[in-house]
């Protein structure tokens, strides 16, 4: 594509020549596979692979799964028991498809942690960030509703606490809540719409990554210094690079092996771990469970949702100087949403000249801070909201704005980073240094 | 490399903290050796019919396991009961309201086990899967991950656990029971020693019993636990004879780019 020259697309044959002449799409799956791509690229580059591998598994699994699925409150939970008992292969279609949501948020969460600690966000390549920011949303959309299919206490109480959240808005809040809804509860309504919007906001993700792609595919990717390919000819270009086809390709494809391994490992031998058990009884609006929990995947922004309760003084601030507009509900959801945003405009929040961690000494040290952070604010959100796991989930989500907003601005100015190498070509050969032996005549 | 490990390391307890949603509050429960536990555990049959005695002849008085299919017996990864007997157990057992003859007839192998008979009795078809045994420590589902989520054991537990002791609240007998969530339970205790004579002279305690009856009920909740592990097992072998052949073919691909190999 457009930035580093490359070798183009040559049709040979006649029928290449013929297709090329009407429709140029085997010189854009060519340009595509042939990317040059730097070849200093670490194990941390592997995930975006991995991400593409684990939509196509979901779609391949989810649409067997609603060949033998029911949207209805009085028959859903049974059709998942059909699935489970009686469909051919159904029990591994759904603990794949199940913990496939799993390994979907494990990857998103390495991937866009490897682009905040490389600064892979930084200019050119804000729209990627955007894109990505916005696939992993449609990624949350489509995860909520996925685990109300089931119909069990957790997906029907998962489904009020979290609809509920827009009825916290003020004044048009009841009457959003009551339109996501298609009724004044969760209910069938609701149930179908969830499973209408499931199906499809996939092939929106599958569209917004091909765009994710397309739009780095113009850049050139990142790599672990920053610095960029040269460009100003071929022949230079090739020193950074190699072809992601074979190069890449056969190294992104052993690392997906090894993620696969664990993944079916999971599926096989513990295929429950990381689901809750409550969600094995059928959903019933009479009965509220003792602690209504979210996937893990969903935890750490569901402590930020908890964390801000009405004794916090800035909730009281705020709610002061609104007038009451903005209560401490409506304050933890837009917290909620805040959290996901600023990670969104990190291009614009980070100042600092140099774009990788690796060059970057006191970053290093609140990036670290910042993955222990999420970690921490994870286990948060699966306990109950009582001291000191609410005082733990603020301190963790003051931490959170704090890097975003104040740190990654800050750093950009105090900060004195070290030089990355001049070239890609010099950090490759450092990293594997001529041996001394080779130096020496041969032997024999 | 370290720091990578370490990372990894870091986001995978942090995957086990969302299994510590399961926590619950009740007394700590005792860990059951059952057969069907870890990576190559099987249902013992002998255990799932003893087991299918002991909830048909107590368990069932009450409680349904209304999404189990009769036929499901006669599966020879599960209870494995021949096909006649399953047919003879059915239409012994169970009566059903035909919606086509508009009357009750025995039931056969194409139905499945009733509702539960009483109204507060929960069915208990994926009981076994409902509940956890194991929590934390500090929510962080370490003991879930060696121990398993301790669905049948929360079963055992529950019915091995009561003190004899009972009190009346609002018009409600209540069972004093260490293991249940609160401590007072509204079944009555349902199990003792001796309460089914098993045909093949296996101890009758109460802790058999219990023991028994609740691996019938994990068969009940993941039938196909057996397929499913051996398709674990092929698809990690696969993978593993995959990942090495991926990992030589990846390094023999890269060695000419690497300095130390590269003839200049």
């Amino acid at each position: 594509m457009a930035g580093i020259p490359h070798d183009p697309y040559e049709p040979k044959t006649g029928a290449e020549k013929w297709l090329h002449k009407r429709l140029p799409i085997v010189a854009l799956l060519y340009d595509t596979l042939m990317i040059p791509t730097p070849k200093n690229l670490n194990w941390m580059w592997i995930w975006g692979v991995i991400l593409v591998f684990t939509l196509v598994l979901m779609l391949a699994t989810g649409i067997p799964l609603a060949m033998h699925y029911t949207p209805h409150v009085d028959l859903a939970f049974a059709s998942i028991e059909h699935i489970m008992r009686d469909v051919n292969g159904g029990h591994m279609l759904r603990y794949l498809h199940a913990n496939g949501a799993s390994l979907f948020f494990f990857a998103v969460y390495i991937h866009m942690f490897r682009g905040l600690y490389y600064g892979s966000y930084k200019s050119p390549r804000e729209v990627t960030w955007i894109i990505g920011m916005l696939i992993y949303f449609a990624m949350m959309a489509t995860a909520f509703m996925g685990y109300v299919l089931p119909w069990g206490q957790m997906s029907f109480w998962g489904a009020t606490v979290i609809t509920g959240l827009f009825g916290a808005i003020p004044l048009v809040g009841e009457s959003i809540q009551t339109w996501l809804l298609g009724g004044p509860a969760v209910d069938n309504a609701t149930l179908n719409r969830f499973f209408s919007l499931h199906y499809l906001l996939p092939f929106v993700i599958v569209a917004l990554v091909l765009v994710h792609v397309w739009a780095f595919h113009s850049t050139g990717n990142s790599n672990p210094t920053g610095v960029e390919v040269r460009r100003d000819s071929k022949e230079i270009a090739k020193k950074d690079t190699l072809p992601f086809w074979p190069y890449f390709v056969m190294k992104d494809l052993f690392a997906l092996g090894v993620v696969l391994i664990v993944f079916f490992a999971i599926v096989g031998f513990m295929p429950n771990y990381l689901g809750h058990p409550d969600n094995y009884i059928e959903a019933n609006p009479l009965v509220t469970p003792a602690h209504i929990v979210p996937e893990w995947y969903f935890l750490p922004f569901y402590a930020i949702l908890r964390a801000f309760t009405a004794d916090v003084w800035v909730v009281q601030i705020v709610s002061f100087l609104t007038g009451g507009i903005i209560d401490a509900k409506f304050f933890g959801v837009l917290a909620m949403f805040a959290a996901i945003l600023v990670i969104a405009l990190a291009p614009w929040l980070d100042t600092s000249s140099v774009r990788s961690g690796r060059y970057r000494p006191m970053l290093k040290w609140w990036f670290a801070l910042l993955v222990v952070d999420f970690i921490v604010l994870t286990w948060a959100g699966a306990m109950p909201a009582e001291p000191p796991y609410s005082t733990i989930s603020l301190i963790g989500s003051t931490y959170w704005f704090a890097y975003f907003l104040v740190i990654l601005p800050l750093l950009g100015v105090i900060e004195k980073p070290g030089t990355p190498p001049a070239t890609i070509e010099d950090d490759y050969n450092a990293h594997y240094p001529k041996a001394a032996s080779q130096d020496a005549p041969p032997a024999e | 490399m370290i720091k990578k490990l370490t990372l990894s390391a870091v986001a995978a307890l942090g995957l086990m903290a969302g299994a510590a949603q399961a926590a619950g509050d009740a007394a700590p429960i005792d860990d059951v050796n059952f057969t069907f536990e870890g990576p190559f555990g099987t249902y013992n049959q002998f255990q799932l019919q003893r087991g299918l005695q002991v909830y048909t002849e107590v368990c069932a008085a009450c409680h349904g396991l209304k999404q189990v299919p009769l036929r499901t017996l006669a599966d020879s990864d599960g209870v494995g009961l021949p096909e006649d007997q399953v047919r003879a157990y059915a239409a012994r057992t169970f009566r059903v309201f035909d919606a086509e003859l508009q009357a009750e007839r025995p039931a056969t192998p194409n139905d499945y086990f009733p509702d539960s008979m009483i109204e507060n009795a929960p069915d208990l078809s994926l009981m076994a899967k409902s509940r956890a045994g194991f929590s934390g420590p500090y929510g962080t589902g370490i003991n879930q991950f060696f121990k398993g989520m301790g669905g049948p054991e929360y079963i055992s537990a529950i019915l091995t656990s009561y003190t004899g002791v009972q009190m009346e609240q609002a018009g409600t007998v209540l069972y004093e029971n260490t293991a249940f969530p609160g401590g007072w339970i509204s079944m009555a205790p349902p199990l003792t020693a001796q309460a089914v004579e098993y045909a093949d002279g296996h101890p009758t305690t109460l802790q058999a019993h219990a023991q028994d009856v609740s691996a019938f009920l994990m068969w009940a909740a993941e039938p196909k636990m057996m397929a499913r592990k051996q398709t674990g097992f092929l698809a990690v072998t696969f993978l593993v004879l995959l990942t090495v052949l991926l990992y030589l073919t990846n390094k023999r691909l890269w060695a000419p780019h690497k300095a130390r190999n590269r003839v200049e």
